[in-house]
């Protein structure tokens, strides 16, 4: 991954360093042997996400990488795994593997999030140099609508066709918004990618997921969220349903 | 939209209210009398609600008044309240209707319509045969003149025969009635089956009163007394507005008072519900009901109703269909309906007395029949074992205990039930509070994509309901059910109610996805499960809605079809960057006589380390006659990542800016790709390319999505084809 962004690597061990370990990450390396980039391992010892997390802010790394388990446990989901803490409270970004697979799979299509939000735009521009990194070429921008924004509740015919109308309107608005975004983006950056945008009223973090996993999507670009609580997770929103049930790698941009 | 007159029509609307009427008015006084209620309480009700609904109500050509289901919980609620006093139990009954009139209105504000989708299809279904049970057996007592019967309805049903062996020692006076009765139910059940025009002008409820007058009448010119017992005969009071009850409040603190109001409240609203729905299928305009003030309504009128001594007010089905049989186009026909009503109790009084009780009942034992007849249980066993279970349980929890007691028996065997079909409690347990539905707007095709994870039951079908209730009914809707691990009936006879209606309005749905699930039935609407199927197996008997639309399509065009699958493992293999790709199965096939096109689903993974979900598409193949270059063609860069692998490059062509911008032609022999792109072929390609296509040199395979297509664009990719061979062939 790191040669593709022509970075360096530095592989955090969290434990006390033995010889044994060593040897595994030895070989693990020697598997890549002429592609490898700069690399360093720290080892350290203590609670994985504090090391991890402090190794972020002393290494001013600029991206984390983590592998996650595709659904979370009950008791995990209150509780909280080491990925899902990172993700929290990494200051950089953050990329969760979910597959990870010996022989790498090209990267063709990733779907990236447009909320009216302000971050967005740099999320779409993120999701813009990843793609052009990865050598992929397809880009879909959702734009979630909260179902509440359509002020219209459908009882009977005249209602939906007051509701349709809104709805139009909405997504032009939407559309006209993304597109700003998307002019702001250098032209030899979009060259090569073919990018679409498609609005989708329904729940906020959520439709944005299952519509990643309808369209078998390589990765999921999405904003970091604002603060969290214990309430986030007893009455879940945005991201919470991409964390608990990830439906393909998730690129978390803060 | 310009509001439409209540007025226009009116004529007609006129004569459907009063063709109801003949029919409300011995179902209205049989009703009451059944629930024990005083006679003119179901003339009441009806009025009250004819009135009222028709000037507040959101449905359109609904008839309201007593409906049959309340029979049964009324009964109870009378005989309970009222510890074998009927009066006075009329009068807590009556506080128990005004109470649930006001949580009938509390539902509608809460937007509560959607409740009856939360009971699974059968066990409603069940319930409703046990209220059908109850009816026909205490009905079928007072038919024979046993006004004053007791006891659960199973120990009514052991008592028949002791009932009809002490039939030769009743006094005349009952044998009478009895005979009357008999005669009735005859008639009921013979009325759809008699042709004759000049007899179907009066309606068959109708005639069951003609025919206790016309006896009566026979004695008054022989001029003799009607020889059937007073006791037996109906009795109105003299003055109706006098003798207005008194609702009795004061059991508002006991338990059991509110259980009684919650069944009564459950079972009008479902009643109610079910109808409305069902006379939304029957409108000649197409109208959508507005469900929930249409139960606010309801509400309103029912606590009206149970003021003046009435019973709960309802929509009901029979009558609301023969309102729309006699073109009714709006709600003035359901006041019409009540004004003619009160018109014939005002008028006919005297004569109204006359009618004996068994007649009444006849029709009542008639209308239980229906609701529990055999072919309902057949109709059960059809869809599948499991259901009929359900039905049973149903049924059967219901007569032994109480209603709500019952359908929530129902409820818990129907979900034990897919907790055993699915060997897994988990899938429910763990997504059941989660989102489960996506729809939106495809930006190819124009049409609506619903897609649903998971699991859909009647646990979660609101969820699915809810969107699809917000896409116009004119438009195209395609429900993919191809990531869902179970579906169940309810939801599935749920979804062909929103086919039918789309179809009405000129729109379409269509429901993918589910061909590969299994099934133990042949019905279409039977459960499916989705489960990991490592070896290659025949489905089960049953044909899905689709693989029925499919069979039918290659009916209409003369091609085979065979929907078992077979492996194919490799046939993707020596296509452009499919060189890896495993075909897990292949299924759904239709060819032609020669065998040169064919259109298949395939179930495919990429890879095997790559724990990738598989992908369900449909493809068509076309094999040619000639050989031509390999290449593949694609309007997104979907095959670049496949092709660039293999050393493949997009092809340019020079004379065609417009095309080679717009399109991905790639192949390893640019200059033969570019002599077989003839102007023509593209031209054929510009216009359709939403496909994808793959050639080996000697066949071609189009797609269009990344999952199985519906039957009707299955059907346009054959004629893709069709043309496309032509156009290749010559």
């Amino acid at each position: 991954m790191s040669v593709l962004f022509n970075a360096s690597l530095i592989m955090v061990h969290v434990g006390e360093k033995s010889g044994e370990k060593e040897k595994i990450l030895q070989k693990l390396v020697a598997a890549f042997p002429d592609t490898l980039p700069p690399y360093s391992v720290l080892w350290k010892a203590g609670h994985p996400v504090e090391v991890l997390l402090d190794a972020c802010v002393s290494e001013n790394a600029d991206l984390i990488i983590l592998g996650a388990i595709q659904r979370e446990e009950l008791l995990k989901y209150y509780v909280g795994s080491v990925a899902r803490k990172l993700t929290r409270k990494c200051p950089c970004d953050v990329l969760l593997l979910i597959k990870p697979s010996v022989e790498r799979i090209p990267c063709s299509h990733a779907v990236v999030n447009g909320l009216a939000h302000k971050k967005t735009e740099v999320a779409i521009t993120r999701a813009f140099y990843v793609l052009n990194a990865l050598g992929a070429n397809r880009l879909t921008i959702v734009e979630e609508i909260p179902e509440d924004d359509v002020a219209v509740k459908v009882d009977d015919d005249r209602s939906l066709r007051k509701s349709t109308i809104v709805k139009e309107r909405i997504t032009l608005r939407e559309k006209t918004r993304v597109g700003r975004i998307l002019a702001n983006i250098p032209p030899q950056m979009k060259a090569n990618v073919q990018h679409n945008i498609q609005p989708i009223f329904g729940r906020r973090g959520y439709s944005i997921g299952h519509f990643a996993r309808v369209k078998r999507a390589d990765l999921l670009v999405m904003n970091a969220p604002q603060a969290h609580s214990v309430w986030d997770r007893i009455f879940p929103h945005d991201l919470e349903y991409i964390l608990s049930d990830l439906p393909t790698d998730v690129l978390i941009v803060r | 939209m310009a509001k439409a007159s209540v007025f226009t029509g009116l004529r007609s609307n006129i004569f459907a209210g009063f063709v109801v009427s003949l029919i409300a008015l011995p179902l209205a006084l049989g009703l009451a009398v059944a629930s024990g209620f005083p006679m003119v309480a179901g003339i009441i009700t009806a009025v009250v609600g004819g009135v009222l609904v028709s000037i507040l109500g959101g449905s359109y050509v609904t008839i309201t008044g007593p409906g049959y289901g309340l029979v049964v919980v009324l009964l109870s609620a009378v005989s309970v309240l009222g510890d074998g006093d009927i009066h006075a139990g009329y009068l807590y009954a009556l506080s128990a209707v005004i109470l649930s009139g006001g949580v009938l209105l509390l539902f509608g504000f809460l937007r509560f319509g959607a409740l009856s989708d939360f009971f699974p299809a059968t066990a409603i279904q069940g319930m409703l045969s046990a209220i059908g049970v109850t009816l026909l057996v205490k009905q079928f007592y007072v038919m024979f003149g046993d006004m004053k019967t007791k006891g659960t309805v199973l120990d009514l049903l052991v008592g028949i025969p002791d009932l009809l062996k002490s039939l030769p020692h009743v006094s005349d006076g009952q044998l009478y009635a009895v005979g009357i009765g008999v005669v009735s139910l005859l008639i009921m059940f013979s009325y759809s089956k008699i042709t004759n025009r000049v007899f179907r002008l009066i309606p068959a409820p109708m005639w069951v009163i003609l025919l206790a007058l016309g006896f009566d009448a026979y004695f008054s010119i022989i001029g003799g007394e009607n020889p059937i017992s007073k006791t037996l005969l109906i009795s109105l009071p003299d003055n109706m507005l006098t003798s207005m009850p008194t609702p009795n409040f004061s059991k508002w603190q006991e338990p059991a008072f509110w259980g009684i109001v919650l069944s009564i409240t459950l079972v009008s609203s479902i009643e109610s519900l079910l109808s409305i729905k069902a006379v939304d299928k029957l409108d000649p305009e197409k109208r959508r009901s507005n469900i929930n003030k249409d139960m606010k309504a309801l509400g309103v009128a029912t606590i009206v109703s149970g003021f003046l001594g009435g019973m709960n007010v309802g929509t009901v089905i029979s009558r609301s269909s023969v309102n729309v049989n006699n073109h009714a186009t709006n709600r003035s026909s359901n006041f019409f309906h009540a004004f003619f009503l009160l018109l014939f109790v005002i008028v006919f009084q005297d004569q109204l007395s006359r009618i004996p009780f068994t007649s009444l009942a006849a029709i009542l034992v008639y209308t239980g029949y229906k609701l529990t007849a055999p072919a309902i249980f057949v109709r059960m066993y059809r869809i599948g074992k499991e259901q009929l279970f359900i039905f049973l349980t149903t049924l059967i929890a219901t007569l032994l205990t109480d209603l709500i007691t019952g359908i929530l028996t129902g409820l818990f065997a129907t979900f034990v039930i897919h907790v055993v079909l699915n060997k897994a409690f988990w899938l429910f347990s763990r997504n059941l509070i989660k989102p489960n539905v996506l729809m939106y707007k495809e930006n190819e095709t124009n049409s609506y994509y619903v897609s649903v994870i998971h699991f859909c039951t009647f646990l979660n079908f609101y969820k699915l309901k809810a969107k699809l209730d917000k896409i116009p009914q004119t438009e195209k809707v395609v429900v993919d059910f191809s990531l869902c691990a179970f579906v169940d009936h309810t939801v599935q006879e749920s979804l062909h109610n929103y086919e039918e209606l789309f179809i009405r309005k000129g729109g379409m749905v269509e429901i993918i996805g589910l061909d590969i699930h299994e099934t133990d039935s042949s019905h279409p609407f039977a459960v499916r499960t989705l489960r990991p199927v490592q070896t290659l197996r025949v489905f089960g008997r049953g044909k899905t809605r689709r693989q029925q639309q499919l069979e039918a399509l290659a009916q209409e065009k003369g091609w085979s079809y065979e929907e078992n699958p077979n492996t194919q493992k490799r046939l993707l293999r020596d296509y452009l960057g499919h060189e890896t790709t495993s075909v897990e199965r292949m299924y759904n096939q239709l060819s032609n006589s020669n065998k040169n096109l064919s259109l298949f689903d395939i179930t495919f993974s990429e890879g095997v380390f790559i724990a990738k979900e598989s992908v369900q598409t449909t493809l068509l193949r076309v094999r040619l006659n000639a050989p031509v270059p390999v290449f593949s063609f694609d309007r997104e860069m979907l095959l670049e990542k496949l092709s660039h692998l293999a050393g493949f490059h997009d092809i340019d062509f020079p004379d065609y800016p417009a095309f080679s911008d717009d399109f991905y032609v790639r192949g390893n022999d640019p200059e033969g790709v570019r002599a077989f792109f003839t102007p023509a072929l593209i031209s054929f390609f510009s216009a359709y390319g939403f496909y994808h296509i793959l050639c080996n040199g000697k066949e071609l395979l189009v797609r269009q999505f990344l999952r199985p297509a519906s039957a009707a664009e299955a059907s346009a990719m054959i004629e893709f084809g069709l043309a496309l061979k032509k156009k290749i062939d010559g």
